[in-house]
């Protein structure tokens, strides 16, 4: 299938980007590194009546380790934050996901920027930056804001967002001595969405999980922090009482709609035993 | 989990093919693993698919496809759509059937098997999600899928069956005129059988499932049809198996002069079956070239291909096998549930898979009582039909399955129990009791091949170990008959115009090289390859003198094409045959030029040469010159004949089978009821082995592809007849990442039915895997008394089977 | 109605500039404009692999791309690859051991192959299988295709050696 007729414009600043989203207004879509929207475009899923192609503008691309925290701009590629080592010594858990995301010649097109967008409950960075309390870099017209990743996907591909708002980065807090982090997923065939995955964060105290962060991805509409399953686990070492109460608790936590292939008690199976596998691999 | 590392599992990189083009065997290039020379151009990306195809003026062709599974079409305006920028005409079917006639897919030795008239374009109903309902012609392909969404179209839905058992119960009839949803029945019993049951010391019965898969052929169905009004002639380029079998259909259905249709077949971009059937959507294209007179193109893309490239396997088969407390086989019975689709396939019908199924259950094993059920019925999903290994796959999976239950409730080991009831291999000819005759298989042997090759005791020893650490490993074994090289028993003498003969002409150019054109066609399993092979060691000429033409009824030989693994078998000995005679008729030539006795001459390394000293007398290049361009020079009543055509049909039996047998082994992660395939044994006697490595790579594909089904392939139907999983992010078929190596040795038994001795093999490795993978995840399964049999078999299925969800 | 833009890139070392369509992919553009009909399309979103091509030294999924994206970059196709010799190696490896059957993933798997051979020199045969995931092949099983590219890695290993 080939995609229906859009206009396209490759503004040189984010001023002239924001002038053509104030132009075109929903029949316009921001064009990244295109891994998603490109595939909607050509299935006709998506008519937009222009592309507004963000890869020229300067200033939101490149990764940076500014102060206590890496900013990496929208623009940066998966396959960039897969080989960064600034990224493999302060933000492991991105490392450690990058990989899982599609394949090669994918994370060499696509964008963080893009994804955080997109917000696909089934992507791996929108749950690895709700996992790390990252912040999402916004601009618009009236300004720049930092949006927590905690309170950035509101639900099913709905980011907050307001309508003229275009990310420029995303700022992840700098690993300390003590983060332990590990990404999980369960799929049918590498590369795949997850049926469930896993973005677990936290920081060691003598063997004691604290500031634990759970978050699930394929499992709702938005990535889900396993609260109770935290809570459980916040303080303690990973015991198997503790992990057992943990994996418990996610029946609270998590309500997974079935897919095509996997009920909703299957991924909630799925989800009890990666977090087992996810406590495994933070204390060792 | 993973265990590629450990070396025992890994395979070393299979030994590179020791043939360089220059080499040879006392026997020729037969059974040496010679890189065909056509794979070149395909890796410089040089090939020449059908999508390559540019012509003056052309057109290109999209689909309005009923959204609904069963609906009827009140209203079908195409006034605005036409209007739309570049496009150049828009049909709907009356229109259409105008100029081709519908069709019907029945055969007559299928008795009682019925469908009702087909169309190119469905005229007042669609009967399956996806069943093209008009036609936009348009200057480029994206225009024409604009105007797609300026069709009008009001639908009055229609009951929908989608299950097969309902679809068996009549609640709904899908085509009223036939009476009920019956396509095709067969009962079958033989003598004594009810008896033979009934003194049975264990009987096991099981139930087994299979989703409907497809084969998605990367190159999606592709068909560029010119019609040239001044010649009343039309040219048809199209990715098929078949060109004699759809220039036939084009004429027929067309009412063109069979004379006047040439089908031409470039490279094809995997077939597997799914390019050997009529559809639909591909009739209308030519027709579309007839009415506009015009060149007219047509791709089905990939979420065309989901919804109207055949499916097949949607089988639910309830099996019992009977045999003695010592471990003896006495019988099987079978009863197959098929649901096909709304209309039985044109023109090799939608009836053969099942009767496949009834064929070939039971098929390795020595016992002589049988009963068989088999129930086609019609459903308002897409059709089904002879997709590669059709039947096998589950044919063998329920044999094998049922072999192991047996197995496992006599406490005798798989291996054991397979050995005392596999057909001995001194026991032939063998007459099976559905009828089937086999000339000569070795079930024995390759059982004893593969035991040694995958070290079965050492595996057994080494499952049992891991088991203690809650590592659970299974072992599957899967034994095989297998349909190749059909006789006209297959379709023509149930009348269809499917040849089951082929032909070679091959023709001494005057340098020297040798050209020949067979009927058989090439679609990337390499025909080309052995025929070059074969052509050269019946000539006596180097390899590389050989040119091979296929793919054009304007050039070639009639004959069947690609199907059935019988492109080797047939197609190769009429090759084999007509370079003989070639060879024959050079010597008779150079016989003459020299004065010689043509008994003292032979041909060797392109040279007409003394036999006994092996001294060129003559080189080929030579008696090109004097046969084209010096015959003036020859005796007077000596006309040389180098160009020479020969056929073959094998008639002796209605099928030369093959046999063969494979293992998979699985690690079974228990806890989120994942499957690892460590690795996948076959042992295969597919007969002369003519290039090692192609029938290697046959095999490894076609293992795969079973794979495929056992573990992730299935499309998914909603109640209303919604396929859910139409693309290939949702359809998932076997990626590298999880794939096992896989070992293959052979046992060689050539079929004494040709010359040649080849039968065939693209099919084995489908037929066989499925069973194997189920029976290893069994036997992985069986220490926690769980077990599964509906494939595939998702992570899903197994955590139920072990009460985990 | 469909606009048209005027886009310049480098093809397989060659500047051309043709007028296109938006919407047009990358994929069909090399193909129908230019003649390359060497990248295929097989799926159109971006799940097989077919249309793998190099983008300024990277490879991409061609039908996720737009041709107006490529305006100012470098395209190399597996006709280009050929001509330079650079996918020569793989080429010989995957003809020797028939890792290809009907050809309609091969330049996709050429492509994506040459990327491993340069990135990760010291691949293993877990670590090929898994970056050649994202290539589908019907008709080989891919061991053939594995087996050629782990030779190749070996052979430069090798030859890399003092």
């Amino acid at each position: 299938m080939k995609a229906a007729p859009f206009a396209y414009a490759k503004p040189g600043s984010l001023r002239e980007a924001f002038a053509l989203l104030e132009r075109h207004g929903d029949r316009a879509k921001l064009l990244a590194g295109g891994q998603s929207l490109i595939a909607a475009l050509n299935m006709r899923l998506a008519t937009p009546s222009i592309l507004v192609d963000l890869t020229a503008i300067p200033g939101i691309d490149g990764i940076q380790l500014r102060g206590d925290h890496l900013a990496i701009g929208a623009l940066v590629r998966h396959r960039e934050i897969e080989r960064s080592e600034l990224v493999a010594k302060h933000a492991p858990l991105l490392s450690q996901a990058a990989p899982h995301i599609a394949h090669v010649a994918i994370r060499n097109a696509g964008t963080i920027g893009g994804s955080l967008a997109m917000a696909d409950p089934a992507a791996e960075w929108p749950a690895c930056c709700v996992a790390l309390e990252a912040h999402i870099v916004a601009a618009s017209p009236k300004g720049e804001r930092r949006i927590p990743a905690t309170k950035f996907f509101k639900s099913l591909f709905t980011t907050a967002l307001a309508p003229r708002e275009i990310i420029t980065a995303v700022e992840v807090p700098v690993a300390g001595a003590n983060t332990r982090s590990a990404f999980l997923e369960l799929v049918r065939r590498r590369g795949d969405y997850a049926i469930v995955g896993l973005a677990a964060h936290t920081q060691l105290e003598r063997g004691a999980l604290t500031r634990l962060r759970l978050v699930y991805l394929g499992v709702g509409d938005a990535p889900v922090s396993a609260a109770g399953a935290m809570e459980k686990l916040e303080g303690k070492r990973a015991t198997p009482e503790a992990i057992a109460a943990a994996q418990a608790a996610l029946e609270q936590d998590l309500s997974p709609a079935a897919d095509l292939t996997h009920s909703a008690a299957t991924k909630l199976h799925l989800a009890r035993v990666l977090l087992g596998r996810a406590l495994a691999a933070l204390v060792t | 989990m993973n265990d590629r590392t450990r070396p025992d599992l890994l395979a070393p990189r299979a030994e590179k093919p020791g043939a360089p083009a220059d080499a040879r065997t006392a026997t020729g290039y037969i059974g040496l693993s010679v890189p065909r020379a056509g794979a070149r151009r395909l890796l410089q990306g040089r090939g020449t698919y059908t999508d390559d195809l540019k012509l003056p003026r052309l057109a290109h062709v999209v689909f309005f496809r009923s959204p609904y599974a069963h609906a009827r079409i009140r209203k079908l305006d195409l006034t605005t759509a036409a209007r739309q920028p570049g496009v150049i005409a828009a049909f709907d079917g009356r229109a259409i059937a105008e100029y081709c006639t519908p069709w019907v897919g029945v055969l007559a030795h299928l008795k009682g098997i019925k469908s009702p008239p087909q169309h190119a374009v469905a005229i007042e109903r669609a009967c399956w999600q996806g069943e093209a309902v008009a036609a936009i012609v348009a200057e480029s392909r994206a225009q024409g899928e604009d105007a797609l969404a300026h069709v009008e179209a009001e639908w009055e839905e229609l009951p929908v069956v989608t299950d097969m058992e309902d679809a068996l119960s009549n609640r709904s009839v899908i085509h009223p005129e036939l009476g009920d949803n019956i396509c095709f029945k067969r009962d079958f019993v033989t003598e004594g059988f009810e008896d033979a049951f009934a003194k049975a010391d264990l009987v096991v019965e099981e139930t087994y499932s299979f989703g409907r898969h497809t084969g998605v052929t990367l190159e999606g169905r592709a068909i560029l049809a010119d019609y040239n009004a001044g010649e009343h002639s039309l040219t048809v380029y199209q990715a098929t198996q078949a060109p004699h079998m759809m220039q036939d259909i084009f004429s027929r259905h067309l009412n063109i002069p069979e004379a006047n249709v040439r089908v031409i077949c470039k490279d094809v971009g995997g077939s597997y079956g799914i390019k050997v059937h009529v559809y639909p959507d591909e009739m209308a294209t030519a027709a579309i070239s007839v009415m506009l007179r015009r060149p007219v193109k047509f791709l089905a893309d990939r979420l065309e291909s989901f919804l109207t490239d055949i499916h097949a396997r949607e089988h639910k088969a309830k099996v019992r096998l009977a045999c003695t407390k010592d471990g003896k086989i006495i019988g099987f019975d079978l009863d197959d549930l098929t649901g096909i689709g709304p209309y039985s396939v044109y023109p090799r019908t939608s009836g053969i898979e099942g009767n496949q199924v009834v064929n070939l259950t039971g098929g390795p094993y020595a016992h002589k009582n049988y009963r068989a059920r088999l129930n086609v019925v019609f459903t308002n999903k897409n059709v089904t039909c002879q997709y590669r290994a059709v039947g096998h796959p589950i044919a063998v999976a329920i044999t094998e399955g049922i072999v192991d239950l047996a197995a496992q409730k006599l406490g005798i080991d798989p291996a054991e129990f397979r050995r005392r009831n596999l057909i001995a291999d001194d026991a032939y000819p063998y007459t099976f009791p559905s009828g089937l005759k086999f000339e000569q298989l070795s079930h024995h042997q390759c059982l004893d091949k593969l035991l040694a090759l995958m070290d079965y005791q050492g595996l057994r020893a080494e499952q049992k170990r891991l088991r203690e650490k809650k590592i659970y490993r299974g072992i599957g074994l899967a034994a095989m008959i297998e349909v190749t090289n059909p006789s006209p028993a297959f379709y023509g003498v149930g009348g269809a115009r499917i040849s089951a003969q082929d032909g070679a002409t091959v023709r001494l150019e005057p340098t020297g090289m040798v050209t020949c054109l067979v009927s058989v066609t090439e679609q990337g399993q390499g025909t080309e390859g052995i025929f070059q092979q074969i052509c050269a060691t019946a000539v006596g000429v180097s390899i590389d003198k050989v040119r091979v033409i296929t793919g054009d009824t304007g050039t070639t030989p009639y004959g069947g094409g690609t199907w059935a693994s019988r492109g080797a078998g047939i197609g190769g000995e009429a090759l084999l045959q007509a370079g003989k005679a070639l060879r024959a008729n050079i010597l008779e030539l150079a016989a003459a030029a020299l004065s010689i006795d043509k008994n003292a001459l032979d041909v060797s390394t392109d040279a007409v040469c003394d036999k006994a000293t092996g001294e060129t007398k003559m080189p080929l290049a030579e008696v090109g010159r004097i046969g084209y361009f010096r015959p003036d020079t020859l005796p007077l009543k000596f006309q040389a004949e180098l160009t020479v055509t020969r056929h073959y049909t094998p008639r002796e039996y209605g099928f030369t089978f093959t046999n063969g047998i494979q293992a998979s082994y699985v690690e079974l992660d228990t806890d989120t009821g994942f499957v690892k395939l460590l690795k996948h044994w076959v042992v295969e006697d597919c007969g002369t082995v003519i290039n090692p490595m192609l029938v290697d790579e046959q095999i490894r594909g076609g293992v795969v592809q079973g794979i495929g089904g056992a573990m992730l392939e299935e499309c998914l139907y909603s109640p209303e007849g919604q396929l859910l999983n139409g693309s290939l992010a949702d359809y998932l078929v076997p990626m590298s990442g999880d794939t096992p190596d896989i070992e293959i040795a052979h046992v060689c038994t050539p079929t004494r039915q040709s010359e040649l001795g080849a039968k065939g093999v693209g099919e084995a490795g489908t037929a066989g895997a499925p069973g194997a993978v189920m029976n290893a995840i069994n036997d992985a399964l069986a220490p926690l008394g769980a077990r599964v049999n509906v494939q595939p078999f998702t992570p899903e299925r197994i955590l139920r089977a072990l009460g985990k969800v | 109605m469909d606009e048209f833009f005027e886009a310049t890139i480098t093809v397989n070392g060659k500047a051309v500039t043709r007028r296109v369509q938006p919407r047009q992919h990358l994929i069909d553009f090399l193909r129908d404009e230019l003649g390359l009909t060497g990248s295929h399309t097989a799926c159109e979103h971006g799940v097989c692999g077919a249309c793998t091509v190099r983008i300024d030294g990277q490879i991409r999924r061609g039908c996720l791309m737009l041709a107006v994206q490529a305006h100012g970059c470098s395209v190399d196709t597996v006709e280009g690859l050929t001509d330079s010799g650079e996918l020569g190696a793989l080429q010989q490896e995957f003809h020797e051991r028939n890792a290809l059957q009907c050809g309609f993933c091969t330049p996709g798997m050429l492509l994506t192959a040459q990327e491993l051979v340069a990135t990760q020199p010291d691949a293993t045969r877990e670590e090929i299988r898994d970056f050649m995931s994202g290539n589908l092949c019907r008709c080989t099983g891919y061991q053939s295709i594995i087996d050629a590219i782990e030779e190749v890695i070996v052979t430069r290993r090798k030859g890399a050696q003092p």
